[in-house]
């Protein structure tokens, strides 16, 4: 019975991750391939931590996957975030019609402005002169 | 506490199916890798790749009930994850000159 619902959390954990995999390949943009790689892959990757723990089944394998678990929680999410602003700040654009973003963020302080200033910069090396709010 | 360092091998045909699965998507993020038109693409295959690799010494230890291996796994993610955010900081660094 446990070796069945440890086979398949693991199962479900390695198809969310062919999936990360598949959209990491597939999607037509940077920023798309990001969120494909960290949302499935994190959850993937949680299923796989507590399928090891359950087969292990000692107290120290069941708290060594919760520690895992954490960890694997808190850092996929801001390694994409920051190689998402990185990417971002280095002028890849996504692929969308209208930047939103364009003229309102800060590269040197990461401030945002919501105001309805008019955007006019041309999204590139040249926002850097922008002052902030 | 008594613990086994080394047990019986589980045979499970679930776990060596989900095995199998993460070597396929290691080979689909490695073909990304290669062919990643910018270097963020790399980077983010790099990570998805090696997060791949913990899950398959996650349920390597599971199938050879080995504890150890668990700990080099996490070693394994959060080497990753500081490499992610050195890379990430040298693009932004590279950008602002």
């Amino acid at each position: 019975m446990i070796a069945l619902v440890t086979g398949l959390l693991a199962f479900s954990g390695a198809l969310l991750m062919l999936i990360a995999a598949v959209g990491l390949l597939r999607m037509p943009d940077f920023y798309m391939r990001m969120q494909a790689a960290a949302k499935a892959g994190t959850l993937g990757i949680l299923l796989i931590v507590a399928a090891t723990g359950i087969t292990l089944g000692s107290l120290s394998a069941l708290l060594h996957a919760f520690l895992a678990s954490l960890f694997f929680l808190l850092t996929t999410p801001i390694a994409a975030h920051l190689l998402g602003r990185a990417a971002y700040l280095s002028g890849i654009r996504p692929m969308v019609l209208e930047d939103e973003l364009a003229g309102r963020y800060h590269p040197a302080t990461h401030e945002l402005r919501s105001n309805n200033a008019p955007a006019a910069s041309t999204p590139g090396s040249d926002r850097i002169e922008e002052t902030p709010a | 506490m008594t613990e086994r360092l080394v047990g019986l091998p589980v045979s499970s045909p679930l776990l060596t199916i989900a095995m199998v699965i993460l070597v396929a998507a290691l080979l689909l993020a490695l073909v990304r890798i290669v062919r990643g038109p910018t270097i963020p693409d790399r980077v983010i295959a790099l990570d998805l790749t090696a997060s791949l690799v913990v899950g398959l010494l996650l349920l390597l230890g599971a199938v050879l009930q080995l504890l150890a291996i668990v700990d080099i796994a996490i070693v394994l993610a959060l080497i990753a994850f500081l490499g992610t955010v050195a890379f990430a900081s040298l693009i932004e660094r590279r950008t602002r000159e």
